[in-house]
């Protein structure tokens, strides 16, 4: 990755001359790097201003008592102004410290890490089983490849509400379950049958991703090492473990990142699949800070933000860790 | 040395051969392995498949009720659900909707996502790093925090109730893992490619159109899928922010059909089949390209 020569202009960086002044050296670098600005110019005008602006705005407003009682809004031709104060740090020591804490954030919090955990590692797990499979010589492999990644094909909504036929008091699943005898739990109304119905419905929509990622990976494994492994007498099990795993291991530290962001700040499924104000316990950080900006009246704007906040520092603070994790270990595909 | 060795192998075959009758040669498996193997796919496929096939099967009921009772579906497949969601609601009115979006934040995100995958991929320049994480980061900004001060820029432009909002924001979502999908895949295009466009006088601007994308289009048709379906699936920024129920996409029109009071579960199921179609017709068109697409980056390492 450090490439001493611009491979587009051609030009060699890193000169050691004597080192112009600022305004020589803010010149040079218009110069010298003007396509690239150019060419990264529209992505970075728009996430600043639609993510970098409301980012700075929505921390603004973790510091203040904003909701839709107090906010500035217009009735029928009446506009009436924003009457909300500043109160500094308080939302946050309500959220994290105050009185039932545990059970507005903590609670939460927990059950967002584990269900990301656990996501992620069917995800993966299922996944990884399911690119083994078709990454095998084997007749009809195509149309497997086409059933399997139904689920992604399919928007998310659609596949759903599906589930939420399904999973009904009278849905398919139940009667089936019926007939066999076996017992009919609850999907969507106990606590911890909705928990478990939406790891699985999550389950079902994310692993076409990381199945397509990971047969991808598979492919691009240099055939002669696993020729290498057998001549020096593999076991299959040993293939796998040293030539496989090895192999997957830049595809996979990206798409398992990728796949903990999109996990723990997944809306949809939990969010369509029990409808509004229903199943508070298997709300999950995000859905749940939606609940309170845009799902109860008065819409309280100020704690929807700041558990955003909240969120977003879990996730920074992550990330970073992670890569530095994956540098240690010299695992780092980006 | 090499005496020995060959002494060895001209005296163990026997041994070695022993356990199993017939040495089997790569890639080949027993017929057990292969009925496993089709076997595990097939449950797999079956399992992918069934929600999907089951909405398909309750759209085809008449009436309301149906759904408690499937197997009287069976005695009376019909139509009339797709004809009266066709007739009576705002299906295509949705559809005009969803399309105007979706289109729209394919091509606008795709372009964009293509020069700064490009910029990212061959070009090296202060604030590279800092960009690289930003893009990595955006996709970890959850909803929440944006949707209120969005919300609030978008009023004062005029923009709520309109296609250009929710275009612009299925951008900025979709564009950060566009752009770092195809950094990937520009990475797998030789520098040579670029080198002898410079020298035959073309500017970066004129590499990169007339010679890069043309040999991007697998990665291309990834980033476009991904920047659909996105636009498609969205849920969250759609409800809060179309007011018009004219305007509204499927991903909120289809929540119309089960309020708290009612739900028409034949209707919606007749509408997902329908909206399920032209998603994954596109889908299908660029599924060849997927594989590749989506990995060309992270193989690299």
């Amino acid at each position: 990755m450090t490439v001493a020569i611009d491979r587009a202009t051609g030009k060699r960086r890193g000169d050691r001359a004597p080192r112009p002044g600022l305004g020589q050296r803010v010149r040079n670098g218009f110069q010298k790097y003007w396509y690239a600005y150019a060419m990264i110019a529209p992505v970075v005008v728009v996430l600043g201003v639609l993510v970098g602006y409301p980012l700075v705005r929505g921390f603004y407003l973790t510091l203040t008592d904003a909701n839709s009682l107090n906010s500035a809004r217009t009735i029928g031709v009446n506009h009436i102004d924003a009457t909300y104060k500043f109160i500094g740090l308080d939302n946050y020591r309500d959220i994290l410290f105050g009185p039932t804490a545990y059970d507005r954030f903590w609670s939460h919090f927990l059950w967002t890490v584990f269900w990301t955990v656990a996501c992620v590692a069917l995800h993966y797990g299922i996944g990884l089983g399911l690119a083994l499979m078709l990454n095998q010589k084997l007749r009809g492999r195509t149309v497997y490849r086409l059933l399997l990644v139904l689920p992604w094909a399919v928007p998310t909504f659609v596949t759903v509400f599906s589930w939420r036929i399904m999973l009904a008091d009278s849905g398919v699943l139940n009667q089936i379950l019926g007939s066999l005898h076996l017992p009919q739990p609850e999907w969507l109304e106990d606590t911890f049958w909705q928990r478990f119905s939406a790891i699985m419905v999550n389950t079902w929509c994310g692993v076409p991703f990381m199945m397509l990622s990971l047969l991808g990976g598979l492919q691009s494994i240099d055939s002669s090492l696993y020729e290498a492994a057998e001549m020096d007498g593999a076991s299959a099990w040993q293939r796998f473990r040293h030539v496989t795993l090895p192999g997957l291991r830049s595809v996979s530290s990206t798409v398992v990142l990728l796949g903990i962001i999109w996990t723990f700040n997944q809306f949809v499924i939990i969010f369509l699949l029990f409808g509004k104000n229903s199943a508070p316990d298997a709300q999950i950080l995000v859905t749940w800070a939606y609940q309170l900006g845009f799902g109860q009246q008065p819409r309280d704007f100020a704690q929807s933000a700041a558990y955003g906040v909240l969120l977003l520092s879990i996730l920074t603070v992550f990330t970073s860790f992670y890569f530095r994790w994956l540098k240690r270990n010299d695992q780092l595909a980006v | 040395m090499s005496t020995t060795t060959l002494d060895k192998t001209e005296t163990a075959p026997a041994p070695a051969a022993a356990p199993r009758s017939r040495v089997r040669r790569r890639g080949e498996r027993g017929a057990a392995g292969a009925a496993l193997l089709h076997g595990g796919l097939a449950v797999a496929s079956l399992i992918a498949l069934a929600p999907v096939a089951w909405l398909f099967y309750l759209s085809l009921g008449p009436d309301k009720e149906d759904y408690l009772h499937p197997a009287d579906i069976a005695g009376k497949f019909s139509f009339s659900n797709y004809s009266f969601v066709l007739e009576h609601t705002g299906f295509l009115d949705w559809f005009k909707s969803t399309m105007i979006v979706a289109l729209g934040t394919t091509l606008i995100g795709v372009f964009v996502a293509a020069t700064t995958g490009y910029a990212v991929s061959r070009m090296r320049f202060p604030g590279y790093k800092q960009l690289m994480w930003v893009l990595l980061l955006t996709q970890a900004f959850p909803i929440a925090i944006l949707i209120v001060p969005m919300y609030e820029i978008f009023s004062e432009l005029g923009l709520i109730d309109t296609y250009w909002a929710l275009i612009i924001i299925n951008c900025s979502t979709a564009v950060p893992y566009s752009a770092w999908l195809l950094k990937g895949y520009f990475d797998t295009i030789p520098f040579e490619i670029d080198e002898a466009g410079r020298v035959d006088g073309l500017s970066p601007f004129g590499t990169f159109f007339r010679l890069i994308l043309p040999l991007a289009r697998p990665g291309l048709a990834v980033a476009a899928f991904y920047n659909f379906i996105t636009a498609v699936g969205e849920v969250a920024f759609a409800t809060t922010f179309l007011l018009d129920d004219s305007k509204y996409t499927f991903a909120v029109g289809l929540q119309t059909f089960v309020s708290e009071h009612d739900a028409q579960w034949n209707y919606m199921a007749a509408t997902a089949v329908l909206i399920a179609i032209p998603v994954t017709v596109f889908f299908y068109l660029v599924q060849k390209n997927l594989v590749t697409g989506l990995t060309a980056g992270g193989t690299k390492g």
